[in-house]
């Protein structure tokens, strides 16, 4: 009985991984590059909002924002990668994030939409060319005339380089 | 104050229920053969802080109990002696018999003071740890009389019952035999009067095989025994066990008139029937003696004699239940609910505050005499947002005065009972503090107390001795400290003794080292089991408190803090982060940035005379206030803003003062005084210097809360820095 279901189960994902066909992918542009995270991250996209700047805090992160009682930060990320020009007008487009157990505003400058990628379709990322460090992609995910940078987000957004989460004092 | 109690009562029983129940899962689970460190330690700490709020209570009956428990626990969780399975049975009849009292004192139910005599003896006794030497028996006929008696956390043991039937019909006989069979492993055998006796092992209750019999006969007419499974008395058992029964019918012999004593026998057992608790004792000693439980269904060598009649068990199980059902429906005035929902809760309150303020001032711009029905319903909504969020805000805060007034009652009894003087004293009882963490501040600051009382302040010849007065001084204060609300317990007393910690730790092998820091040596005392008392007593000094102490406000996200001189006192600080505290604060302005500052360090604002500004070279300027300097902290430049004014006589300075010293903080404008509930940065974000928390003001919009006792540290630093460079 238990030996039936147990074989049942991993055929489910197997067959699931193949057909779906991998991830989908939360599409947005920086600059004149478009990116792609993944969606399970994303807990929600909003317009830009007035935020509370952080006396002494590096230039890209504007501040906290209150999201339903919550304090959240927002990082500029075109501000952070030197990428597009930072304006904030009613197109400007937050994407709530919530990677590592923290809810994180990401400021981008427009989400396109979302898209499904296959694991064929999933190139490793060259060594050159992005704004981003190779550390934190996932690859290039190609899809008809378009090529998305697939950011691990969880791992970007808890690096040191991005400041936003304390290191523990060893 | 006597008013007060009984809430604090109600919170006490809710706590010690809670832990019994605590207690009794970790029991049930343990495992006898390889128990846990941890869940022996976790058994020993409920008994301690039972312990320890019946001792604030002076519930001396409770505290009786759980000290002969607490002991015996000691001896297990230190390695002396090994985990039985009796001492299990042991420490949960004796939770049985603490949950009776503290129904006693919460319900008024009747305590059986039999029952809790024996159960203190029988942990006495285990706790004496001398393994009972193997006299001969009187006789093998004797047993003890054991009214068998319903226990709940025994339900799924195997116990073996002797059922002596009058003379009945073969054909009931049969009936009830296929009865009781359901209930286990029944045997039959026939005595030479004709009368039949079952021997029923299984896990069936008395009081279900009554129920059983009685269909077909009068249960007074039933004898049943529980029979004891290894059979072998010591003599000094066999004398306890006849003392605890003080004699009445304890002998009987096996003998057909048995059934002419059975009267008799019930009237006796109604005043011996709190003896039955003590059986296990003998029960263990004999487990204890073979080194294993025996088979729960063995057969006994020689069936036991004595008789419970069933009118006794009638009248014992009813009591034993009734207090059960009360504490249900005491139970139902009062919900405990998770922290997060109230949060959740909190933070949607919040949300709708601000979405009606919103629409407030959306409809103000509405012409009253079209729109009257709406404005109206608007201003009913306005209303009831803020009863609503009164209320939801209210769930949470609660005075330290609460925690603060169980001591004086604590100390005064244990100042008397140590024979030391004491002077009680409390400091910001005012403050508030999140309910969440005020229930769990309430162990570790009791515990610190007590050890205060009892290590801490000398008694008084010694005090005379040492040139101090007579009576010491004993301190509890709590405030808010920059991004934190610190709790301290203070006492004039010796202060540590740092060989003695050293010496302790290393014959517990510790890693230390003669050279240690102060600061690390007093934090070896929170080390499990770590006690530098040389003589235990119900007070303190086994060593479990300061563990207790550690791991609560390690878990609440605190730090324990001890400064400690020797002959002057120690002061025990907890820290506590500010999570949800509400904070009185005073919003001000720098361009077009608001932030709070904490009013408690608020001394006052006033802008300044021109004359009044003094540029010290190098060192910043000055504002004299009432003919005293203090030192002028533009905060435009501390956060990096474009300010309205630069020149401090345009703007405002707020004279600011923490740990004693005092500043001037220049910013641009008041904007007003409010509460404000403080949110953490660092649970999304990371600390940011310079400021404790954010806040979310009525229109939205994020506040940060500037704080202050780092901004004066800071502004000292960067004085002395710009010196160093000039």
């Amino acid at each position: 009985m238990t030996q039936t279901v147990q074989s049942i189960v991993p055929a489910n994902g197997e067959k699931s991984d193949r057909d779906i066909a991998g991830q989908e992918y939360l599409a947005f542009t920086l600059g004149k590059e478009e990116y792609g995270i993944d969606i399970l991250k994303v807990q929600e996209i909003r317009g830009y909002e007035t935020v509370t700047r952080i006396a002494n805090a590096p230039d890209f992160i504007k501040g906290v924002v209150n999201l339903r009682g919550i304090i959240v930060p927002i990082v500029d990320m075109r501000i952070k990668f030197h990428l597009g020009e930072p304006t904030y007008d009613q197109f400007t487009v937050v994407i709530i994030l919530n990677v590592a157990g923290r809810v994180v505003g990401m400021v981008v400058d427009s989400v396109s939409d979302v898209i499904t990628l296959s694991h064929e379709q999933i190139k490793p990322a060259p060594e050159m060319g992005t704004a981003l460090n190779t550390d934190y992609l996932i690859g290039l995910g190609t899809i008809d005339q378009r090529m998305l940078i697939l950011v691990d987000i969880d791992k970007l957004m808890s690096s040191a380089e991005m400041g936003l989460i304390e290191k523990i004092a060893a | 104050m006597t008013i007060d109690m009984s809430q604090f009562f109600q919170v006490f029983f809710d706590e010690t229920e809670e832990l019994l129940a605590e207690m009794e899962k970790l029991l049930l689970a343990i495992d006898v053969a390889a128990p846990g460190e941890d869940d022996l330690n976790a058994i020993f700490r409920a008994a301690h802080s039972i312990k320890g709020g019946a001792g604030t209570f002076g519930l001396t009956d409770l505290t009786e109990v759980t000290h002969v428990l607490e002991s015996l626990l000691d001896k297990i969780r230190k390695g002396e002696m090994t985990l039985l399975a009796e001492h299990v049975d042991a420490f949960l009849v004796a939770k049985d018999v603490l949950k009776m009292q503290l129904d006693g004192h919460r319900l008024h139910t009747p305590v059986d003071q039999e029952a809790v005599a024996d159960a203190r003896m029988m942990l006495e006794a285990l706790s004496q740890g001398g393994v009972p030497k193997a006299a001969p028996t009187a006789s093998l006929d004797i047993a003890p009389r054991r009214p068998a008696t319903p226990e709940p956390e025994q339900g799924g043991a195997q116990r073996q019952f002797r059922i002596e039937l009058p003379a009945i019909a073969d054909r009931d006989v049969d009936a009830i035999m296929d009865e009781l069979g359901l209930l286990g492993t029944i045997s039959k055998e026939t005595l030479a009067d004709k009368r039949t006796v079952f021997t029923l092992a299984g896990n069936g209750s008395a009081d279900e095989i009554i129920a059983i019999c009685s269909f077909i006969l009068d249960p007074n007419d039933l004898k049943i025994t529980e029979e004891p499974v290894a059979r072998q008395m010591t003599a000094a058992e066999a004398k306890a066990a006849q003392e605890a029964a003080q004699g009445y019918g304890f002998f009987e012999p096996l003998s057909p008139t048995e059934q002419q004593a059975a009267s008799k026998a019930a009237q006796e057992a109604v005043q011996g029937y709190g003896f039955f608790d003590n059986f296990e004792t003998q029960e263990m000693k004999e487990a204890r003696e073979a080194g294993k439980m025996p088979p729960p269904a063995s057969p006994p060598a020689l069936p036991a004699r004595e008789t419970a009649p069933a009118p006794v068990q009638e009248k014992k199980a009813p009591a034993r239940r009734e207090p059960d059902k009360t504490v249900h429906n005491s139970e139902t005035t009062s919900i405990r609910v998770g922290i997060e929902k109230v949060d959740q809760l909190i933070n949607l309150v919040g949300e709708l505050v601000i979405t009606q303020a919103m629409i407030e001032q959306r409809t103000n711009s509405l012409d009253p005499m079209v729109h009257e029905r709406l404005l109206a319903s608007v201003s009913q909504l306005t209303r009831n947002t803020r009863d609503l969020q009164e209320a939801v805000m209210s769930i949470r805060m609660i005075p330290m005065d609460y925690v603060f007034s169980r001591f004086p009652r604590m100390v005064r009894d244990l100042a008397s009972k140590l024979g030391k003087r004491i002077e009680f004293v409390t400091h910001g009882a005012a403050t508030e503090l999140d309910k969440g963490l005020i229930e769990r501040i309430v162990d570790p600051l009791t515990h610190l107390v007590r050890n205060s009382i009892d290590h801490g302040i000398e008694m008084p010849e010694i005090r005379r001795a040492a040139g101090k007065s007579e009576t010491g001084k004993l301190s509890l204060s709590a405030g808010h400290q920059g991004g934190n609300i610190v709790i301290e317990v203070t006492d004039d007393g010796g202060g540590l003794n740092r060989e003695k910690i050293l010496a302790k730790a290393k014959s517990q092998g510790l890693p230390v080292s003669d050279t240690m820091p102060d600061a690390d040596v007093w934090q070896l005392i929170f080390a499990p089991g770590f006690s530098t008392a040389e003589v235990v007593t119900d007070v303190s000094g086994r060593g479990v408190g300061m563990d207790v102490v550690k791991r609560n406000i390690t878990a609440m996200g605190g730090v324990v803090d001890i400064r400690s001189a020797k002959g002057f006192g120690t002061t025990i600080s907890i820290s506590l982060p500010l999570t949800l505290a509400i904070l009185d604060g005073m919003s001000i302005k720098v361009g077009e940035e608001v932030y709070i500052l904490p009013l408690g360090y608020v001394v006052e604002s006033l802008q300044p005379d021109p004359v009044d500004v003094k540029e010290i070279t190098g060192q910043g300027r000055v504002v004299k206030v009432r003919g005293e300097y203090l030192p002028l902290i533009p905060l435009y430049q501390m956060f990096g803003i474009e300010p309205r004014f630069t020149d401090p006589s345009k703007g405002i300075v707020v004279i600011l003062e923490s740990d004693g010293r005092k500043a001037a903080l220049f910013v641009d404008d008041l904007v007003g005084q409010q509460q404000v509930v403080v949110k953490n940065l660092e649970s999304n974000y990371r600390k940011v210097a310079g400021i404790s928390g954010a806040t979310i003001l009525g229109d939205g919009g994020v506040s940060l809360i500037v704080d202050v006792a780092a901004l004066l540290r800071s502004s000292r630093q960067l004085t002395a820095d710009e010196s160093i460079f000039s």
